[in-house]
C-alpha cells in the first residue's frame, strides 16, 4: 500500500497532476494596513514605490496619469514622479534593463502591476519586513516568507538589519538603521497600500457603482414581484 | 434582457387571447393593475437595460493607451528648408509642416478667386488660425496631410507653373489644395485641409495637439 | 379600432404571409401551455438561457481588445481590466457569468433528477442537454487558458496530458491536441478559436433543439404527471396548462432579477469570489518553467477532477483514472435507461431513491470540495492503513458512491416503494 502510494503520487508527478502540496512552512502574515480610500498614504506609497521598486521592477500596465485616481493632478505627477517615462500616459517600466537584472539576480524581477492579486497585501506586507543576514546566499539577504529569495534588501538602509534566531523562528533588530520600527513598518503599509490599489485601480469605483445597481435591482424585483402577482391572481 | 422588455410590451395586447379556460378568470375588462405594473415595469427594465449598453458602447472609444499615443506631439521645425516640407505623425495620421518663402506667401492670395472657401468660413482650423495665411507663424503651415475626400494622402506639388502657385494634389480623386491646404474648387474634397491645434513652445519648437487655449 | 393599432395589424399580416411569425408566437410563447406547477426549481431553465445571452455579449466586446498570442495574452486582459473604458466590468461579467453559468446549469440537471425530467417521451431533451453540458464544459476549458495566467497554463498542460494517457495513441493525440510539444501560442490560438467560435456554435444549436424537442413533448413538472393527458373537451387545451407568455415570462423575470442581483453582487463586491472564480495564481504570467504549488481546476470541474486523483493506477497507467472521470459525466446521459421507476417525481418515489439521490449530491458536492484542495489536506492515515492520505480515501468511498448511484439505478429504482401519482396536478 505504501509503495503503490508512493507510486501513485510519482506518475501524478510526472503527469503534472501535483497531489503533493510542498511542504511549506507556514510563516504567519501580518494583516496589512490597506485602506485605498486613504489618498495620503497611497500617494505616499507611490513616492516609496516609484523612488525605489521601479528601480528593477516595472509595473507594466499601470499608466503614471492613472495616478489621478489618488488625487494627484497631471502637472504633480509629471513634475513629481515621472522619472522612467517621457509622457505621463506612459507605462511604469523599470530603470534597469530586464536581460542585466537577469544576469545580476538570477531571475529578472517580476512586473509587479498585479504582484498584490497574485500574492495578497498581507503577504506583499510581511515580505517587505521580513529580510534577513544571511551569509550563505549570494545577495548576503534571506527572506521569512520568501526562502532563497533573489532579491536584496534594497531599504536595509532605512529598516537596518534583521537576524534570523533559528531556534524561536523569530527576526530580531540587531542593526538599527535610519528609521525606528514604527515608522519602517508605516512606510512598508503605504507602499503595500499603493501595490494594492494600483493591482485593480478600478475596484474603489466598482464598490461604490455596486450599491447603486443593487438599488436599482432592489426596485426592480419589487415592480417584477408586484406584476408577477397581478398575473397570476387569475391562476387557482 | 432587451427581450424581456418587448415581452412586456406585447403582455398588454396578448394577455386579451388568453383562454379562457375555467382556471383563468375573464380577462376581457382592462385590468388596472396589471396595467399599472407592466408601465411601471417596462419604464423602470427599460432605463436599466439603456444604462446597461452604455459601458458597453463606451467600451469602444479610444482606450488610455489610444490615447497617450495620441498625446501632443512636439515638432522640431528649426531643420526644414525653406520651400520644403516635413511630414511627422500626429495620431497616426501624416502632419505636415510647410516652410514657406515670402515668395510663396505673397502668392497665396493671387488665388482666392479658384478656391472653394477662401476666407475659412468652414472650421477647419483653430480660430488663432483664422487669418490670411491660415498659420500662427505665416512662415510655417501646419496642416494634417489627409485628404477631406476619402482620407488618402494629398502628393506634394511645388513647382510653380502659370496656372498653378504649388501646392498638393490628391493621387486618388484628383483634388488639389494650395500651400495654406485651401482647397480648390472643383475638387471632389468638399473642404479645406484640417489645421491641428497647436502652438510655439519656443521659435522653432512646436506642440501638436495643444494649445495655450486647452492646456 | 385605431389607426394605429389597424396599421400594426396590416404589418403583422404582410409578414405573416411571408415568415411565420404570428404562428411561432403562438406556438412557443402564447400558446404554449406550460404546466401551472411550476416551483423554485423551474427558474433555471430560462437563466442558463439569459447567462448564455450574457456571455456571448461580453464575450463579442473582450474579443475586441483581447490577443490570442503567448506574448500578448496576459497584457491584454490587464489592458481590458484598466485602459479600455469599462473593460473591467465586461470582464467581470464574462469571468462571473461563467461560473453562475455551471452554478445555473447544475440546479437545471438537478431539477431534472428530482422530477425525473428525463423519462419518456422527454429522452431526447435530456440528451441534448447532456450534449449542452459537454459542450459548456469545453466552452469552460477552453476559455480559461486565454488569460494565459499560471493557472490558466498549467490547467491546459495537465488536461492535454490526460488525452496522453489513452494506451497506444495518447501520446499523439496530446501533441496534436496542442500543436506543440507542450502548451504554447499554438495551443492558445486554437483555443481561442474553439472557445469564440467553435463551441459556441455548437452551443447554440444543441440549445435550440433542446428547446424544440421540449416544446413539441411539452413541460414536466413537480408532480411529473402529464398535463396532455387531461385535456378541455372544447378547446383542446390541457386543463392544468397555461400560457406560457405571460403567465411564466412575468414569472421569470423575477426569478432573472433575482439573479441578476447576486450576479451584481458578485460582480461589484467579490469578483474573484474567493479564488474560486478567479484565482491568484492566474495573476501571474504563465511560465513554463515554473509549476505552481498547488494546481486546481476551477470549482465547476473538481468533483471529476477528484474522481479522475482518486482512481488508483493500473501499473503506471494513468488511464483508469481519466476513464472514470470521463464515465462520471457521460454517466448522466444514461438515465433515461436507467430509471425504471413506475412514477417521475421524487413526491410519489419511496425512501429508497430518496436515500440514493441524496448519496449522490453529497458524494458530487464532497468531491467537489476535495478537487480544490491537495490530497494530504487532512493529513495521512497511521501505518495500519499503509499511511493513505486521508482525503484519497475518502475521495474513493465517494466516487464509488457516484457510480454506484447510476450503476444500481435499474435494480434500486425498481425496488422502491413509491406512492399512487395523482392524474392532475397538485398546487
Amino acid at each position: 500500500m505504501h509503495i503503490k502510494t508512493q507510486m501513485k503520487k510519482a506518475v501524478f508527478a510526472l503527469l503534472l497532476l501535483p497531489t503533493l502540496s510542498f511542504a511549506s512552512t507556514e510563516v504567519h502574515l501580518d494583516k496589512a494596513p490597506i485602506d485605498v480610500s486613504n489618498h495620503a498614504s497611497l500617494q505616499r506609497g507611490a513616492r516609496t514605490f516609484i523612488n525605489n521598486c521601479l528601480n528593477c521592477h516595472s509595473a507594466n500596465y499601470m499608466r503614471y496619469n492613472r495616478l489621478q485616481d489618488i488625487g494627484l493632478t497631471e502637472k504633480q505627477i509629471k513634475e513629481n514622479l515621472l522619472f522612467t517615462a517621457e509622457k505621463v500616459g506612459d507605462p511604469m517600466t523599470a530603470t534597469i534593463n530586464k536581460n542585466d537584472a537577469k544576469k545580476w539576480f538570477g531571475v529578472a524581477p517580476p512586473d509587479l502591476s498585479v504582484e498584490v492579486r497574485a500574492r495578497g497585501a498581507d503577504w506583499v506586507y510581511t515580505y517587505m519586513r521580513s529580510f534577513y543576514r544571511d551569509d550563505t546566499r549570494p545577495s548576503g539577504w534571506n527572506n521569512l516568507v520568501f526562502d532563497k529569495v533573489a532579491m536584496p534588501h534594497v531599504l536595509y538602509e532605512l529598516q537596518g538589519e534583521q537576524a534570523l534566531d533559528h531556534q524561536t523562528h523569530k527576526l530580531t533588530l540587531v542593526k538599527p538603521g535610519k528609521m525606528s520600527t514604527d515608522e519602517y513598518d508605516a512606510m512598508v503599509g503605504d507602499l503595500t497600500n499603493f501595490m494594492a490599489y494600483m493591482s485593480e485601480p478600478a475596484k474603489q469605483q466598482r464598490n461604490r457603482m455596486g450599491w447603486f445597481v443593487l438599488l436599482f435591482l432592489g426596485v426592480l424585483l419589487v415592480l417584477t414581484y408586484k406584476l408577477k402577482k397581478a398575473y397570476w391572481k387569475d391562476i387557482h | 434582457m432587451s427581450d424581456n422588455h418587448n415581452d412586456k410590451h406585447q403582455a398588454s395586447s396578448l394577455s386579451n387571447h388568453a383562454p379562457n379556460t375555467s382556471r383563468i378568470a375573464s380577462q376581457n375588462s382592462i385590468d388596472a393593475e396589471k396595467r399599472k405594473f407592466l408601465i411601471a415595469t417596462s419604464a423602470v427594465g427599460a432605463v436599466g437595460c439603456a444604462t446597461a449598453a452604455v459601458p458597453f458602447v463606451l467600451s469602444m472609444t479610444p482606450s488610455e493607451r489610444a490615447k497617450a499615443a495620441g498625446a501632443p506631439v512636439e515638432v522640431d521645425v528649426s531643420k526644414i528648408a525653406p520651400g520644403d516640407m516635413m511630414v511627422s505623425e500626429y495620431r497616426g495620421q501624416p502632419l505636415w509642416v510647410i516652410h514657406r518663402t515670402d515668395e510663396q506667401i505673397a502668392k497665396l492670395a493671387n488665388h482666392d478667386a479658384q478656391l472653394a472657401d477662401p476666407n475659412l468660413e468652414i472650421p477647419q482650423q483653430p480660430d488663432y488660425c483664422k487669418n490670411k495665411d491660415r498659420a500662427i507663424k505665416a512662415k510655417y503651415a501646419v496642416m494634417l496631410g489627409t485628404c477631406t475626400h476619402l482620407g488618402c494622402s494629398p502628393a506634394q506639388n511645388f513647382a510653380v507653373t502659370a496656372d498653378w502657385d504649388g501646392g498638393f494634389v490628391c493621387a486618388c480623386h484628383g483634388s488639389k489644395f494650395d500651400l495654406s491646404g485651401r482647397v480648390y474648387k472643383g475638387s471632389p474634397a468638399p473642404t479645406n485641409l484640417v489645421v491641428p491645434k497647436h502652438q510655439y513652445l519656443t521659435e522653432t519648437t512646436l506642440l501638436i495637439g495643444e494649445d495655450k487655449e486647452s492646456a | 379600432m385605431s389607426f394605429l393599432t389597424k396599421k400594426a395589424d396590416a404589418l403583422l399580416g404582410w409578414v405573416d404571409a411571408r415568415f411565420p411569425l404570428t404562428s411561432n408566437v403562438k406556438a412557443h410563447l402564447t400558446e404554449y401551455y406550460a404546466p401551472k406547477n411550476f416551483n423554485f426549481w423551474y427558474f433555471f431553465g430560462s437563466l442558463a438561457l439569459l447567462v448564455l445571452v450574457l456571455q456571448i455579449v461580453t464575450g463579442i466586446f473582450l474579443t475586441m481588445h483581447y490577443k490570442p498570442e503567448a506574448a500578448m495574452a496576459f497584457a491584454s486582459v490587464e489592458y481590458i481590466m484598466r485602459d479600455v473604458p469599462w473593460g473591467w466590468l465586461i470582464r467581470y461579467m464574462h469571468s462571473t457569468g461563467a461560473s453562475l453559468f455551471f452554478v445555473v446549469i447544475y440546479l437545471h440537471m438537478f431539477r431534472g433528477l428530482l422530477y425525473g425530467s428525463y423519462r419518456n417521451p422527454r429522452e431526447l431533451i435530456w440528451l441534448f442537454g447532456v450534449g449542452i453540458f459537454l459542450a459548456l464544459m469545453g466552452e469552460a476549458f477552453f476559455g480559461y487558458l486565454l488569460p494565459w495566467g499560471q493557472m490558466s497554463y498549467w490547467g491546459a498542460q495537465v488536461i492535454t496530458s490526460l488525452f496522453g494517457t489513452v494506451p497506444f495513441i495518447g501520446p499523439d493525440i496530446a501533441e496534436w491536441l496542442r500543436g506543440d510539444y507542450l502548451t504554447s501560442d499554438a495551443t492558445l490560438n486554437r483555443f481561442f478559436a474553439f472557445h469564440v467560435i467553435a463551441l459556441p456554435l455548437v452551443i447554440i444549436g444543441l440549445v435550440a433543439a433542446h428547446i424544440i424537442a421540449l416544446h413539441e413533448v411539452g413541460s414536466n413538472n413537480p408532480d411529473g404527471v402529464e398535463i396532455k393527458k387531461v385535456k378541455d373537451k372544447t378547446t383542446g387545451i390541457p386543463l392544468d396548462g397555461i400560457p406560457f407568455h405571460p403567465y411564466y415570462s412575468v414569472k421569470d423575470l423575477v426569478g432573472v432579477v433575482v439573479f441578476l442581483i447576486v450576479f451584481a453582487a458578485i460582480i461589484f463586491f467579490a469578483p474573484e469570489m474567493g479564488g474560486y472564480f478567479l484565482e491568484a495564481n492566474n495573476f501571474v504570467p504563465a511560465d513554463p518553467l515554473v509549476t505552481p504549488a498547488h494546481i486546481a481546476p476551477t470549482w465547476y470541474f473538481t468533483p471529476y477532477y477528484s474522481i479522475l486523483r482518486a482512481v488508483p493506477p493500473i501499473g503506471i497507467s494513468q488511464f483508469p483514472g481519466v476513464a472514470a472521470m470521463g464515465l462520471s459525466v457521460i454517466a448522466f446521459a444514461f438515465l433515461p435507461w436507467l430509471d425504471r421507476s413506475p412514477v417521475k417525481s421524487i413526491r410519489y418515489k419511496g425512501n429508497l431513491y430518496k436515500g440514493w439521490l441524496t448519496a449522490f449530491v453529497v458524494s458530487f458536492l464532497v468531491l467537489g470540495y476535495l478537487g480544490t484542495v491537495p490530497a494530504d489536506v487532512w493529513g495521512q492515515f497511521g501505518a495500519w492503513m499503509g499511511k493513505a492520505d486521508i482525503a484519497t480515501v475518502v475521495a474513493r468511498i465517494f466516487s464509488a458512491i457516484y457510480f454506484l448511484f447510476f450503476i444500481l439505478m435499474p435494480w434500486y429504482s425498481k425496488k422502491d416503494k413509491t406512492k399512487p401519482v395523482p392524474t392532475r396536478v397538485t398546487g
